[in-house]
């Protein structure tokens, strides 16, 4: 499954640059992107753990930006 | 401004206040310090007077920094700025300390504004997502969401609402304002039969349109998928940034370390200006500048070019774009408006009328574009009780009886089979010959117009760098070198059959050299292996054509060869700005690192390097969404 996830108040480019590798390595992540520029997040993951990695990406960001807030 | 920038904003001004006044007394305090006892105090009261305006603007950096030293991240852009502007109160360096945090945080303030305008003038031009469509059920109208109306339903759509699917107008005339889709101003007229494309705005009238597409398969849709996706393919030059992003700081940081410690360690001196040069370095240790000017350029770029109804796929196909040199071009449907008509009719003893009359009858069952052409020129009912032994002779035409005639309709190579004397025309176009009974009754002519933008649109390639024009065509060598020489196309393929425009294509690619990348134009719609294989394809005329939208890398919603050129212009443009910004922040960060070793640099030079390059780089990043003409 491939989402579309807004995110809110990224301030920094190489954050999301950070963000994007700390994502991808989350299990069950096949690709993953951070767009500081339209402050977009697309993640594709397994279906059965879509769910999970959710989870796992919104605490990966907020380790990076603890400003920077995902719209679920 | 956000919430959040206005916050910035205030403090920006408050700490700025501070600072001037720290300013002053410091530059009092230094003049009139006579007796050298009250030194130490003096000092102590110039560090809290700059403290102040440094806590101000720079407290959420340096409790920032803390949270990621716990964590462990020591080459956190945060952490680097804090120990920078700490270290800097440390050696004495008071003021360059507290202005050092306002400029890193005016920087920070600035890059979000304007990467929050560029957001949101793109997103304005991509505003093109219908909410509503009226749709006509059981005699009524209700507003429904556009994803919920099924194929075959009639959609009501009143002046000033945007069209919410793709269909055929069935009832009442109107003008349609296609600029969200077309970057064209002028609004188009749309009558009963005429086929309506989503996202344009209805201008003048009600019109009743029976939708022939579902939402997700709509041309809106297909183009807000395919902008949504744009930013995901990186260019190379996007790739190396990223990459150089990741060893430029550690690198940065590990030298400022080494520079610190290892001279006063060998050279057993002073250690004190060796760490002022070692802050100098943690200052411009972060790579900002180019992180954000170099994907900025790119987007402003696509945005730009889409507002002039040119959606480019990807960064780097804008890349391929700004090198391409050579473009090659399908000749029917792309230079030419692929609608062909008759322009001549000759007959030969009989009536031209007649001869229409052979010729439209024999086509009757034909799909071919020629077929049609006739029948249209014929313009009368047929009537097929005259008509028997329809049969088709592959690749040279039809035989048929009328009214127990024997009639052929055909090119040269039917005439030949059948011996039958022919003469050549001296028209140009394809011409179709016609016997009756094995005597030749004549011929008619039937060519293709240029489109009328064809030839400014070749001249402005060439004025936007394109070196060389090449014309692929399926028709005969006479009338391809008519129409290339009437275009001045530099070069001139003919007799291609399909297979052989990828082969010849192939070839083009293979004699480019230097990097110079070839593009391919054509309407999407039966070139696509011709379209795949080129290093940059254009597909034309994309309005409501999938196959194109999906096969071509650049698409152009509208049909005129100029666009080609704004995209290349555009392309050149933006990455000539993406080189620009790479080379200028490279060379001020690496001439200030270079000083500061030699302790030819001070904080302020630092400073520049840092947020001044990163402001120059960004405002030189957004000129990319101007439009060119």
């Amino acid at each position: 499954m491939k989402k579309t996830f807004e995110l809110e108040d990224l301030d920094c480019a190489h954050c999301a640059l950070k963000m994007e590798e700390a994502i991808k390595k989350i299990d069950g992540v096949k690709d993953a992107s951070v767009n500081y520029l339209t402050q977009k997040m697309i993640i594709e993951a397994d279906d059965d753990k879509f769910d999970e990695v959710v989870k796992a990406a919104v605490k990966a960001i907020a380790k990076v930006e603890p400003d920077c807030s995902v719209i679920l | 401004m956000t919430k959040k920038q206005k916050k910035i904003f205030k403090r920006i001004i408050v700490s700025l206040i501070f600072l001037i006044v720290a300013y002053v007394v410091n530059f009092l305090l230094n003049k009139f310090t006579p007796l050298s006892e009250y030194e130490t105090i003096s000092e102590l009261v110039k560090a809290f007077l700059f403290v102040i305006p440094y806590m101000i603007i720079g407290y959420d950096v340096v409790f920032g920094a803390l949270k990621n030293l716990r964590y462990g991240r020591l080459f956190d852009e945060k952490f680097l700025m804090a120990l920078a502007t700490i270290g800097a109160f440390g050696t004495g360096e008071y003021p360059e300390a507290a202005f050092v945090m306002l400029f890193y945080q005016i920087g920070e303030l600035f890059q979000g504004y304007a990467v929050g305008k560029s957001r949101k003038s793109i997103a304005a031009l991509m505003n093109i997502r219908p909410d509503v469509a009226n749709v006509l059920r059981n005699g009524e109208t209700i507003s429904v969401d556009p994803s919920e109306v099924n194929i075959g339903e009639t959609i009501v759509i009143k002046p000033g609402e945007r069209i919410p699917l793709d269909g055929v107008v069935t009832e009442g005339e109107t003008f349609i304002d296609t600029t969200a889709m077309t970057g064209e101003s002028v609004p188009r007229k749309a009558v009963s039969g005429d086929d309506v494309i989503s996202g344009c705005i209805n201008v003048a009238g009600v019109i009743n349109v029976r939708v022939t597409k579902s939402f997700s398969e709509s041309t809106v849709s297909k183009i807000l998928e395919l902008v949504e996706n744009t930013s995901n393919r990186k260019a190379k030059a996007e790739q190396f940034i990223t990459k150089f992003a990741r060893y430029y700081t550690p690198v940065v940081v590990i030298s400022a370390v080494v520079l610190a410690f290892l001279p006063p360690l060998i050279l057993f001196t002073n250690p004190l200006p060796w760490i002022k040069r070692a802050l100098i370095f943690l200052v411009i240790s972060c790579p900002c500048a180019l992180v954000i000017s170099v994907p900025l350029s790119f987007f402003c770029g696509i945005g730009s070019a889409s507002k002039s109804g040119i959606l480019i796929k990807g960064a780097n196909y804008m890349e391929v774009l700004a090198k391409t040199k050579t473009i090659v071009f399908d000749k029917t449907g792309t230079l030419t408006k692929g609608v062909f008509n008759v322009t001549a009719i000759h007959p030969n003893e009989y009536s031209q009328d007649d001869l229409l009359t052979y010729a439209a009858y024999a086509e009757n069952y034909s799909t071919h574009p020629i077929a049609d052409s006739i029948k249209a020129a014929y313009a009368r009912e047929i009537d097929t009780k005259r008509l028997s032994d329809v049969k088709e002779i592959a690749g040279k035409g039809i035989s048929c009886k009328l009214d127990g005639m024997e009639v052929y309709v055909g090119n040269n190579k039917l005439m030949d089979d059948l011996g039958v004397k022919w003469h050549p025309c001296h028209h140009e176009g394809t011409t179709v010959h016609v016997s009756v009974n094995s005597e030749y009754a004549g011929h008619i002519v039937i060519s293709d117009e240029i489109k009328e933008d064809t030839i400014d649109g070749l001249k402005a390639l060439k004025e936007a760098g394109i070196k060389k024009t090449v014309m692929l065509t399926g028709d005969s060598l006479a009338i391809g070198e008519a129409v290339g020489k009437s275009l001045k196309i530099d070069k001139v393929y003919a007799e291609l059959l399909p297979n052989e425009k990828v082969d010849k294509m192939e070839e083009i690619i293979k004699a480019s050299k230097n990097g110079e990348k070839v593009a391919y134009v054509g309407d999407g719609i039966n070139d696509a292996p011709v379209l795949s294989i080129s290093d940059i394809g254009f597909a034309m005329g994309a309005m409501g054509s999938d196959s194109a939208i999906e096969a071509a890398d650049v698409v152009l919603m509208d049909d005129r060869i100029s666009k080609i050129a704004t995209a290349v212009k555009i392309s050149v443009k933006t990455f000539r700005i993406v080189y620009e910004n790479i080379i200028f922040s490279l060379a001020v960060k690496f001439a200030i690192l270079i000083l500061g070793v030699f302790g030819l640099a001070n904080m302020w030079m630092a400073i520049f390097a840092d947020v001044g390059v990163l402001i120059l780089a960004v405002l030189n990043a957004m000129r990319c969404f101007k439009t060119i003409e």
